[in-house]
């Protein structure tokens, strides 16, 4: 038995999120799917657990074209999949949660689902009590119970998607012997990963994607240089830095701990002095975000103090966050930044300090003129925000940025960008620290961590990892940072 | 363009609900262009079947413009009926106490019903943004205690001398009632069609010409995006309970000291739930609520008509009102999601 993808394309508008995708792999085999954020891993997991139909190509699982179109679709061929977040209800008993998308009629035979449970789970060296309500079970309890019913189900094809996020070393370790035996049963075990040391402890051979291309094929061992290198890519280029002489601190935290799910930060001690840029580095959901709601109000620290210019800020709410100068923009720009249905005369409106009750609506009109010039927007003042697109949206974003802005809190402040928009909104964002503002910025691309950083804070498993100065590292180092591993 | 593109399917869907009803009308055998004509001239065929009309308009203005403020604020206000009730309960216990002139009076009752229904769509407001209790279920939970309120004092503590009957509490002095103005040998309801017009335009001036209606706006349309640009977004969806409910209230007003003068147990006249029917239609807009309420209340005062005429119940207004606005939320829907189709063929999904 083989699980063979041949040729798999999937389109989102113009992002190529599978671009051509093929590669085979044999059953008994334990396959690594590496690569970074948005490189195509998850797309095409979901593509082959039936969340969505490919563009083109054909997955073939044993000899035999599969037609994929909802999940129920591929649990029938055999594959299932394992999200991070296990998908698990949680009121409900493990047992209800054992049967709950079986195949079959009306009739629910407990006793009988109850025995096939202890059967296939004894199996497996799992041990469940039906009865427990499975929102008391650990992540990793829960994992074994998902992984249980795929196999009920007939599962040939197991997909884990970032499986170790959120759980114990333990239980880590007895998830990697349930991988490993299910392998040597003869199963295909996909293991999608962007933690290399997992991946070269486990796999069997991997596969690299980037950019929705297969990059890289090959048996375990490899050398971590060389899956690093296919990963991130080559080239990264030094530019010049633009250092420029830092006042002093503004932003202080003292012993901070911060908890947001599975993100703990503990005793964190951090300073970023006036003018500072500092990038944020790791993968998504390492706890970048965690820090910058923090720092901008929205999480309350669990311990620790932190300071803006001065003024004690812990647990002080958002808007005192606000009004002491500290301005925070979302990586979602239409959903926690600006508001559908609302022009761009009118945002501005939203935001300036002067306005009275009744709207003057030729001065807002005027404004926004202003704006829309100085900021190269295209769009009309009357042109509502979802109209504009992602790079015009960022833009009106940072016209709406207070001028008297201390300290600024970004994330992905060019994702989805053209190079020409990037460039832009970096240009004015480094005007203002010339001013005197200071930026934390989390980013994804290390090319943009690298050029614009003065130091860059790398997150791994939802602590701090590393920090550098920016021009004493490279993207290599990164690389090797944000995969959770020091330089060798 | 975008006009027309949002009109055509509207006048389509109006069409439809029409070929609908007239095909109901078939199937219970009454003859339907009759049965259309007689509904015109239920409803405007004489002065006191226009001065009726125009006084179920009042209520149903003043409750649809306090929807477009909630639903403004992304608010399904479904407590609006029992903001009306709670509105002519305190405006039927001013009308029973104070005593003084008309000119006292009458405005204490306008001011008591406003307080009455703020009061009371404040209390839904407070369950959903302090007690997590979303606005549909407070209000309907609240909409059945109001009731239960208004049938309590009918039958208990204001009841009528010597009877306790559902029928109502004895009639108020003149001096609390409305005053209407003789012309054309009936009583016309000038002060109530002010007051409900009036509503609809500070309604829409709000939503217009100030930063309170933009913000409410913005609030409605993503709160957490308004929350993150410095708006206090609890204070303002308050607000738009507390101006909604107001407004709601005045109807309660209108409907005891204007049309029934005396509190009934049914005071609402279900103008509570049709302003949302109305409000549906108007695509939320305050400008277009004064014509489609007009349609809605001649339907309603028409198909008396029907009853009296052809012995058709009178509840076939409702089933057409109901049918309509199925009809145009469908054709909006169906219209939104093309659109989205042709879309999502070009951009990211």
């Amino acid at each position: 038995m083989a699980l063979e993808i041949r040729d798999i394309h999937k389109y989102f508008g113009p992002v190529r999120a599978s671009d051509g995708v093929s590669f085979t792999i044999e059953s008994g085999t334990l396959h690594g799917i590496l690569g970074e954020n948005g490189a195509g891993k998850s797309t095409l997991m979901k593509i082959l657990s039936g969340f969505y139909e490919a563009d083109s190509g054909e997955v073939v699982l044993d000899g035999e074209v599969l037609d994929l179109r909802s999940p129920a679709d591929a649990i029938e061929a055999g594959i299932g999949m394992l999200h991070q977040d296990p998908l698990v209800f949680l009121p409900f008993s493990v047992l209800d949660n054992f049967v709950l998308g079986s195949p079959g009629g009306i009739h629910l035979d407990r006793s009988e689902a109850q025995s096939e449970l202890a059967r296939v789970s004894a199996d497996l060296g799992f041990h469940f009590d039906p009865a427990v309500a499975a929102g008391d079970l650990t992540v990793g309890e829960r994992q074994q119970l998902a992984i249980t019913r795929l196999m009920w189900l007939g599962a040939k094809v197991l997909i884990f998607d970032e499986p170790t996020t959120g759980i114990s070393a333990t239980q880590r370790v007895q998830l990697f012997t349930t991988l490993k035996r299910l392998a040597q049963d003869g199963l295909i075990v996909l293991f999608v990963s962007h933690k290399l040391e997992e991946v070269e402890e486990l796999c069997d051979s991997v596969t690299v994607i980037r950019q929705g291309k297969v990059v890289y094929e090959a048996d375990m061992p490899v050398p971590s240089e060389t899956l690093v290198a296919e990963m991130f890519g080559k080239i990264f280029v030094q530019e010049d830095h633009a250092s420029i002489e830092t006042g002093a601190p503004l932003l202080v935290c003292r012993d901070l701990v911060l908890d947001e799910g599975t993100t703990h930060i503990e005793a964190l001690d951090f300073e970023i002095a006036s003018g500072e840029v500092v990038g944020l580095a790791g993968l998504e959901g390492s706890g970048q975000r965690t820090l910058l709601r923090a720092c901008a109000g929205l999480i309350d620290p669990t311990g620790g103090t932190l300071t803006v210019d001065g003024t004690d800020l812990t647990g002080a709410s958002y808007r005192d966050h606000l009004h002491a100068g500290v301005h925070y923009l979302p990586a979602g720009r239409l959903e926690e930044g600006l508001v559908e249905g609302i022009s761009i005369a009118e945002h501005l409106v939203l935001v300036s300090d002067d306005a009275s009750f009744f709207i003057d609506w030729k001065k807002a009109e005027e404004v926004a003129t202003k704006e829309i010039d100085e900021y190269s927007i295209k769009g009309r003042p009357d042109s509502n925000a979802e109209t504009l697109s992602g790079g015009n949206q960022q833009r009106l974003l940072l016209a709406m940025i207070p001028d008297e802005v201390r300290l600024l809190l970004l994330e992905h402040p060019t994702r989805g960008l053209d190079v020409e928009s990037a460039a832009y909104v970096w240009t004015r964002l480094l005007e203002r620290r010339e001013r005197g503002t200071s930026i934390m910025f989390a980013s994804a691309d290390l090319d943009e961590l690298l050029r614009y950083s003065d130091r860059i804070v790398v997150f791994f498993g939802g602590d701090i990892f590393a920090v550098r100065d920016a021009a004493e590292t490279d993207g290599e180092e990164l690389g090797y940072l944000i995969g959770g591993k020091e330089r060798v | 363009m975008t006009r027309l593109r949002l009109a055509v399917p509207t006048l389509v869907s109006l069409f439809a609900a029409l070929v609908f009803g007239v095909l109901l009308l078939l199937v219970v055998g009454a003859p339907p262009f009759e049965a259309l004509s007689l509904l015109v001239e239920g409803s405007f065929g004489s002065a006191s079947k226009i001065s009726a009309t125009l006084l179920a308009w009042s209520p149903l203005l003043l409750a649809s413009a306090g929807l477009v403020i909630t639903f403004a604020a992304g608010l399904w206000n479904i407590g609006v009926e029992g903001q009306v009730i709670m509105g002519a309960i305190a405006a039927s216990w001013v009308a029973r106490v104070v005593p003084g002139p008309g000119w006292v009076v009458v405005p204490g009752t306008i001011l008591a019903g406003a307080i009455g229904g703020a009061v009371w769509a404040l209390l839904a407001g407070f369950l959903k943004t302090h007690g997590g209790v979303h606005e549909i279920f407070g209000g309907l939970g609240l909409d059945f205690v109001a009731a239960g309120i208004a049938t309590y004092l009918v039958i208990g503590p204001w009841k009528r001398a010597g009877v306790a009957s559902t029928s109502g509490t004895d009639i108020f002095r003149q001096e609390a009632w409305m005053p209407e103005f003789q012309a054309f040998g009936v009583g016309w309801p000038v002060v109530p069609v002010l007051l409900g017009l009036a509503s609809v335009a500070l309604v829409w001036v709000l939503l217009r010409g100030t930063l309170f209606g933009l913000r409410l706006k913005s609030v409605g349309n993503n709160s957490y995006s308004s929350f993150l640009l410095g708006i206090p977004t609890n204070r303002y969806l308050l607000g738009a309970f507390a101006l909604g409910g107001a407004l709601a209230g005045i109807a309660g007003t209108v409907q005891v000291t204007a049309f029934h003068h005396k509190l009934v147990p049914a005071i609402s006249g279900g103008y509570g739930f049709l302003a949302i029917l109305v409000v549906l239609l108007a695509g939320f807009s305050a400008a277009l609520v004064a014509p489609i309420a007009l349609f809605f209340v001649a339907i309603s005062v028409g198909s008396t008509q029907l009853d009296l005429r052809l012995g058709l119940d009178s509840a076939f207004g409702g089933v057409l009102q109901g049918v309509i606005v199925l009809f145009v939320m469908f054709g909006g829907a169906f219209a939104a999601r093309r659109a989205s189709w042709s879309r999502s063929t070009q951009e990211e999904p």
